[in-house]
């Protein structure tokens, strides 16, 4: 995983990601979800080709459930780009690198 | 793009990795072409027990960790890109990636298959919000909810089977009167106290509101119609090749695989195919990785005469 992304919880999902200055990519996963470890590398890729326009963050849903289920997630994997505090690309499912990679980099 | 490899093998699941293997131990120069990350759809189920080797059964994960150790050790790359279009140049084969054109003597395509969609009014809508096709990723939101599998094959008793340990009640909806998948997981579901089956049932509609609310559903023998609460859909109804890319290339047969000869040929000299994307492959883990490794030695036969 790179160095540059970090793990946030239900406790500081607020003040790393609703009150970040950059936007914030959340990858919503679990230790079980086969097509989360699919999406990694990609996850990686944005952390590591877009690190001064964005920053990345993993929730694991396992430990951390009052956020997924305010955001309505039902399937992981699940990305949700944030910007201001706004979500404003969702993600799911574990869709080809290219493809992700399209998808957000176009609110960069 | 100088460099021309022996073989690339597009896709990284079970019959990819096990002909990189083989390859690799052949001494080609293999290149292992993965649009996400190694796995396939093995990564899709949450245990298996039937590949053969393991007697208490493995972790798909910790099995593509295994093939993908395997290949990389008899020196196969793997590498993120897939391949938007196949064309001839000479007696090589290019591949138009996103990244970048490759040039090979042999292609392998062992890119798989993905799920199949229902196709009817509301399944887009609410997928992610209720309609899933990954009980092992998703089962866990549904905890004491009630929800559906629709399908009648291995992959839907399995995903019903697994819903059992997190939903309530589990509805599987099936549009003939029996199941095709094996005995085994027919009796385990069919005595599974929290399963209802509903034979001969069609679903019409995913209806909702925000997230899904209920299916409108129809009985196909007496045409009753009719709605079905629950909280989740899972859908399960088999698989379609990924072999669009392919399909001004090789012959395809009328559900989209790659027609394979008896040593995974195609109708196109110097490609193989391999795994869930062919003819020849029953959808199982070890059929796979057979049909990937029978290809491979039959590419390393074709280019010992190139």
């Amino acid at each position: 995983m790179s160095e540059n992304i970090t793990s946030v919880t239900d406790v500081n999902f607020e003040e790393e990601v609703l009150k970040s200055n950059l936007p914030v990519l959340v990858d919503f996963w679990a230790v079980w979800c086969g097509p989360c470890h699919m999406i990694a590398p990609t996850v990686d890729y944005m952390a590591t080709n877009y690190k001064d326009k964005l920053k990345v963050v993993k929730m694991n849903v396992d430990e951390s459930m009052s956020t997924p289920a305010k955001y309505g997630i039902m399937s992981i994997p699940a990305l949700l780009l944030f910007k201001s505090g706004d979500v404003v690309e969702t993600i799911v499912g574990a869709l080809p690198q290219s493809k992700i990679v399209d998808m957000l980099s176009k609110h960069l | 793009m100088s460099h021309t490899y022996d073989v690339i093998i597009l896709g990284a699941g079970p019959a990819g990795l096990s002909a990189a293997l083989y390859t690799g131990r052949a001494l080609l120069d293999t290149l292992v072409l993965e649009r996400a990350a190694p796995g396939g759809q093995i990564l899709m189920t949450d245990y298996i027990e039937n590949y053969p080797g393991f007697p208490e059964g493995i972790e798909p994960f910790k099995l593509t960790e295994n093939f993908r150790k395997q290949a990389e050790r008899f020196g196969a790359k793997i590498e993120v890109d897939e391949a938007k279009e196949v064309r001839t140049r000479d007696n090589l084969w290019v591949l138009e990636g996103r990244k970048q054109e490759y040039l090979t003597k042999t292609v392998l395509i062992a890119t798989g298959a993905y799920f199949r969609k229902l196709g009817v009014k509301g399944e887009g809508k609410y997928t992610g919000k209720g309609v899933s096709y990954c009980a092992t990723c998703d089962a866990f939101f549904f905890k004491d909810k009630v929800v559906a599998v629709v399908g009648g094959g291995n992959w839907a008793l399995t995903e019903a089977l697994l819903l059992t340990k997190f939903a309530r009640n589990v509805k599987v909806i099936h549009r003939r009167d029996k199941f095709r998948a094996e005995k085994i997981l027919q009796d385990r579901t069919i005595a599974h106290e929290k399963v209802d089956v509903l034979w001969d049932t069609v679903i019409e509609e995913v209806v909702g509101e925000n997230v899904l609310k209920s299916l409108r559903v129809k009985n196909v023998k007496t045409g009753e119609v009719s709605e079905l609460d629950l909280d989740g859909l899972f859908v399960s109804i088999g698989t379609v090749p990924n072999s669009e890319f392919v399909k001004d290339i090789v012959d395809l047969n009328e559900w989209g695989e790659i027609k394979v000869g008896k040593k995974m040929n195609t109708s196109q000299r110097g490609i193989y195919a391999a795994g869930d994307v062919t003819d020849a492959c029953p959808q199982q883990v070890a059929t796979a990785v057979g049909t990937g490794v029978a290809a491979a030695i039959a590419l390393d036969e074709y280019l010992q005469g190139f």
